[in-house]
């Protein structure tokens, strides 16, 4: 199979791309929007390479394919951070952070003093905190834009030879199991606040993280809400964003706000990836909130199966 | 099995739909634990658009849909209306907070939006404390149940107040009571049942345990003893013993 044709430039479209130029297969990708941005859903992740803490709410599975991403990004020109993650919860919380100590692995339990030594700015104020040393993070948009370099995309044309339809929530069409769970995000400038890796801080109703992007920049995530809508971010949002960053640290008060985004993530029932064959054409969708932790093992599934032709794990449909 | 507004339910246990690890989950809790009816959010914390809603009618079984984060009157009656129409049912959990961090029902607003809701064909369902007075005012409103809490919402405590609880029951024999919110354990859940509650509502303990699955069966398994226990009509406590055996007549061993 040496023609094959990547429907979506996001970031599984691409890394599916990538994957296959690595076995020498040039493959063409058509996206109507072009390259990567604000249309698409990989422009305004976290860029988390988490897979620990995002166990706490997702199956094993994804701490097993999230092993190798940070390497593979490494490989593939994107800069990841390996500061690892910071788990924290105000006093009146606590409680949620022994239920994530409970549901994780990977951690130690930090001290206001190590908490301190960590990140010198937050002080001693947090009394207790999980971390995750061996995690880490990426800037998306650079991680984008380093997959991209070589890569041609077109904007029109007709499909030729085998089909990689990674379209994430555009391929509702073709796959009606497939949901859209909105997140809202927004980039913020602090120079006064110097934190050097991602923040997680533990709430009853308002999970937040800060993903340090440098030079100041922090991204502030995410909403997690079951609808596909992808209208603006609401006015709750950016107050629960903010407001969970300030009891962080209260000189984010003074923070320029730089970017608001919300969009859609593409999710089967299970919250689980899939890939699908259906004659000549093969889906590759549903990273849900995973999509820069997963889609290296699902590309390299996805490219298994089409110069090797194996049948991947989570390939829940083959009809070729 | 309870009875509201005319509608027997399979099964005394409620369960919310909210903050699962993923729909998947979320229906496989339904199946293990047979609960009787599925509580859905309208409003966005917890709550969702078309493809989730789907997913709770894929359920099939009855929808109570919520009005949970409404602050005011006018916003849960607009949110009860909402839900009329997504979901085609007249039942509406009424819910109208007073304060974010205990989500403690405004009982004042909550007793003028149950008497709209009620004049305006809805069947309410209020989610309320177990104060007697504005229980009987919900009453007064044209509520035909009620939904008092254990403790608040996600807090776990159980049952913070069982003699408020009991007395609520023997104040209102006839009306349908069910236990809303601050169920964490299945004890706490038979412990509202052998109070002759006719139904426990509870979602947090089963969303966010490490297994919502078997926590689900373990709640329905509760109610399910709990209701057999007050139906048998259980002892008294007592401060002394009171042996099992008789003492006359035991075997002489000399």
């Amino acid at each position: 199979m040496s023609d094959v044709t990547i429907l979506g430039a996001g970031v599984l479209g691409l890394a599916i791309a990538t994957e296959l130029r690595d076995r020498g297969i040039t493959p063409r990708i058509i996206d109507p929007n072009g390259a990567p941005g604000p249309h698409g859903c990989s422009w305004w992740a976290g860029g988390m390479l988490a897979p620990h803490c995002e166990s706490e709410s997702a199956e094993p599975a994804v701490v097993r394919l999230g092993a190798d991403a940070a390497e593979w990004w490494q490989a593939h020109g994107a800069q990841v951070t390996h500061r690892g993650t910071l788990v924290l919860a105000m006093s009146r919380d606590r409680a949620e952070l022994d239920r994530f100590a409970r549901m994780t692995d990977a951690h130690r339990t930090v001290s206001a003093d190590d908490i301190a030594a960590l990140e010198p700015e937050l002080g001693t104020r947090i009394s207790r905190g999980l971390f995750y040393e061996t995690e880490g993070h990426l800037n998306p948009r650079q991680a984008l834009a380093a997959l991209r370099d070589g890569l041609h995309i077109e904007t029109q044309g007709q499909p030729s030879g085998l089909i990689v339809d990674a379209r994430g929530l555009s391929a509702r069409d073709a796959l009606p199991d497939l949901r859209g769970v909105r997140g809202e995000m927004m980039v913020i400038r602090c120079p006064e606040v110097q934190l050097t890796r991602t923040i997680r801080l533990l709430h009853p109703r308002i999970p937040l993280y800060i993903v340090p992007r440098g030079d100041g920049i922090y991204m502030l995530g995410a909403t997690m809400l079951e609808t596909g809508a992808k209208s603006r971010v609401t006015a709750r949002a950016a107050v629960e964003l903010l407001s969970a960053a300030y009891a962080l640290h209260s000189a984010f008060a003074e923070a320029e706000i730089l970017e608001l985004g919300a969009d859609a993530r593409p999710a089967f029932p299970d919250n689980l990836p899939r890939l699908r064959r259906r004659g000549n054409t093969l889906y590759a969708n549903g990273l849900y909130r995973h999509g820069y932790l997963l889609a290296p093992a699902v590309a390299r599934m996805a490219a298994d199966h089409i110069t090797l032709g194996t049948r991947p794990e989570f390939m829940d449909e083959d009809h070729p | 099995m309870p009875v509201f507004y005319g509608t027997e339910v399979a099964n005394p246990l409620m369960l919310g739909t909210a903050l699962y690890p993923s729909p998947a989950i979320m229906a496989d809790a339904f199946r293990a634990s047979g609960a009787g009816i599925a509580t859905v959010s309208l409003r966005r914390e917890g709550g969702g658009g078309q493809d989730f809603h789907a997913l709770i009618r894929g359920l099939s079984i009855p929808v109570l849909p919520n009005t949970a984060g409404c602050h005011s009157v006018r916003e849960a009656v607009t949110t009860a209306q909402m839900a009329r129409e997504l979901f085609d049912t007249p039942w509406i959990k009424l819910e109208v907070i007073r304060d974010d961090d205990t989500l403690c029902p405004d009982v004042i607003a909550l007793v003028e939006a149950a008497r709209i809701l009620s004049d305006d064909g809805f069947q309410v369902f209020p989610y309320c404390t177990e104060d007697l007075s504005v229980c009987g005012r919900l009453l007064d409103a044209g509520c035909q149940v009620l939904m008092p809490w254990g403790a608040p919402i996600g807090s776990g405590r159980g049952l913070n107040n069982p003699y408020g609880l009991r007395s609520l029951r023997a104040h209102f024999p006839d009306v349908p009571l069910v236990v809303d919110a601050g169920i964490g354990l299945p004890s706490h859940a038979a412990q509202a049942m052998e109070l002759g509650y006719d139904a426990v509502l509870l979602n947090t303990a089963v969303a966010k345990a490490g297994d919502s699955v078997a926590m689900a069966r373990a709640m329905a398994l509760a109610i399910q003893a709990g209701q057999l226990a007050h139906a048998a009509n259980p002892i008294e406590a007592r401060d002394m013993a009171a042996p099992s055996t008789p003492l006359f007549g035991m075997a002489v061993l000399s």
